[in-house]
């Protein structure tokens, strides 16, 4: 019964929050509107969500923000330091592989988000069985410790999350 | 309004324009397709975060009341960048012959995506 009246219960609060927040005020009137919304949403597009991902350590999101926040603010100043200070020739720009032990459509989705809003990689593919993502690196020295920092830092987080 | 938020959001502004614009010059710079990606995708964030943080505090303070929906606009750049800078790599790569030669391999039995399709379309 639950289950067929909330169908999503997240992407119930989480579009109650987005309509509040478009209005830019929390007054009775648009908190009820947004639950109202929140709840109609999940129910139509139901047959969109075949897969629903359950959070598995809700404090753990916290901590992955925060990490991922910091990462953005270092990486920024990484890049830009590198667009300023060297010539376009002598990065060392390459490719590397980074196996994945995460199997959670969602979570690798995630992860290539991150990787590519972090220091100095873009995601670019990932293998067609779904076991290894493609990772542009702008300058890399070592490019197996930027896999085990990846590794570690995201994906680590990201399996607690979601399985 | 106090001379100290004042100063507060005038940093934010410059820093915010700062990074922006290493951004575009990462993009005008850069030697290849792959390495321009990069100037966009990141500086960028950290650039538009910081005037949104900037708009936030100013309305707040200016018009007494809080300011959140600058919130959206990141939550939405945040979906929206990594997705299309994939897209732009995806393309690249199935366009460029030249860089396929540099991919390294996947390290599992089938290929990168990208590519596997084009060949299972009989090419």
């Amino acid at each position: 019964m639950r289950a067929r009246l909330l169908p999503h219960p997240l992407l119930t609060v989480l579009v109650a929050l987005v309509f509040v927040f478009l209005m830019n005020e929390v007054t009775p009137g648009v908190v009820v509107l947004g639950l109202i919304l929140g709840f109609a949403i999940p129910l139509l597009t139901a047959p969109f969500w075949p897969g629903r991902p359950r959070l598995k350590a809700p404090l753990t999101v916290a901590e992955f923000m925060l990490v991922v926040l910091w990462d953005i603010i270092v990486s920024n100043i990484e890049v830009a330091k590198l667009i300023l200070f060297r010539r376009g020739d002598s990065l060392r720009t390459r490719y590397v592989t980074v196996p994945l032990d995460l199997e959670a459509p969602e979570a690798i989705a995630l992860l290539a988000g991150t990787i590519t809003m972090t220091p100095g990689t873009v995601s670019a593919d990932l293998s067609a069985d779904g076991k290894a993502l493609l990772v542009h690196c702008l300058d890399t020295g070592d490019p197996a410790a930027t896999v085990a920092a990846i590794k570690a830092r995201y994906e680590r987080r990201l399996k607690r999350i979601f399985e | 309004m106090p001379m100290l938020i004042d100063a507060l959001i005038a940093a934010l502004i410059l820093a915010g324009a700062f990074f922006l614009l290493v951004g575009a010059l990462g993009l005008a710079k850069l030697p290849d397709m792959m390495r321009r990606l990069h100037g966009p995708t990141k500086a960028t964030t950290l650039g538009i975060g910081a005037l949104l943080i900037a708009s936030m505090i100013y309305f707040s303070v200016a018009r007494g009341t809080f300011s959140i929906h600058e919130l959206l606009i990141t939550l939405f750049l945040f979906l929206t960048a990594p997705v299309s800078a994939h897209m732009l790599a995806k393309a690249h790569i199935l366009r460029a012959t030249q860089e396929r030669e540099q991919l390294p391999p996947t390290g599992q039995p089938s290929g990168w995506a990208t590519l596997d399709d084009r060949r299972s379309d009989g090419m």
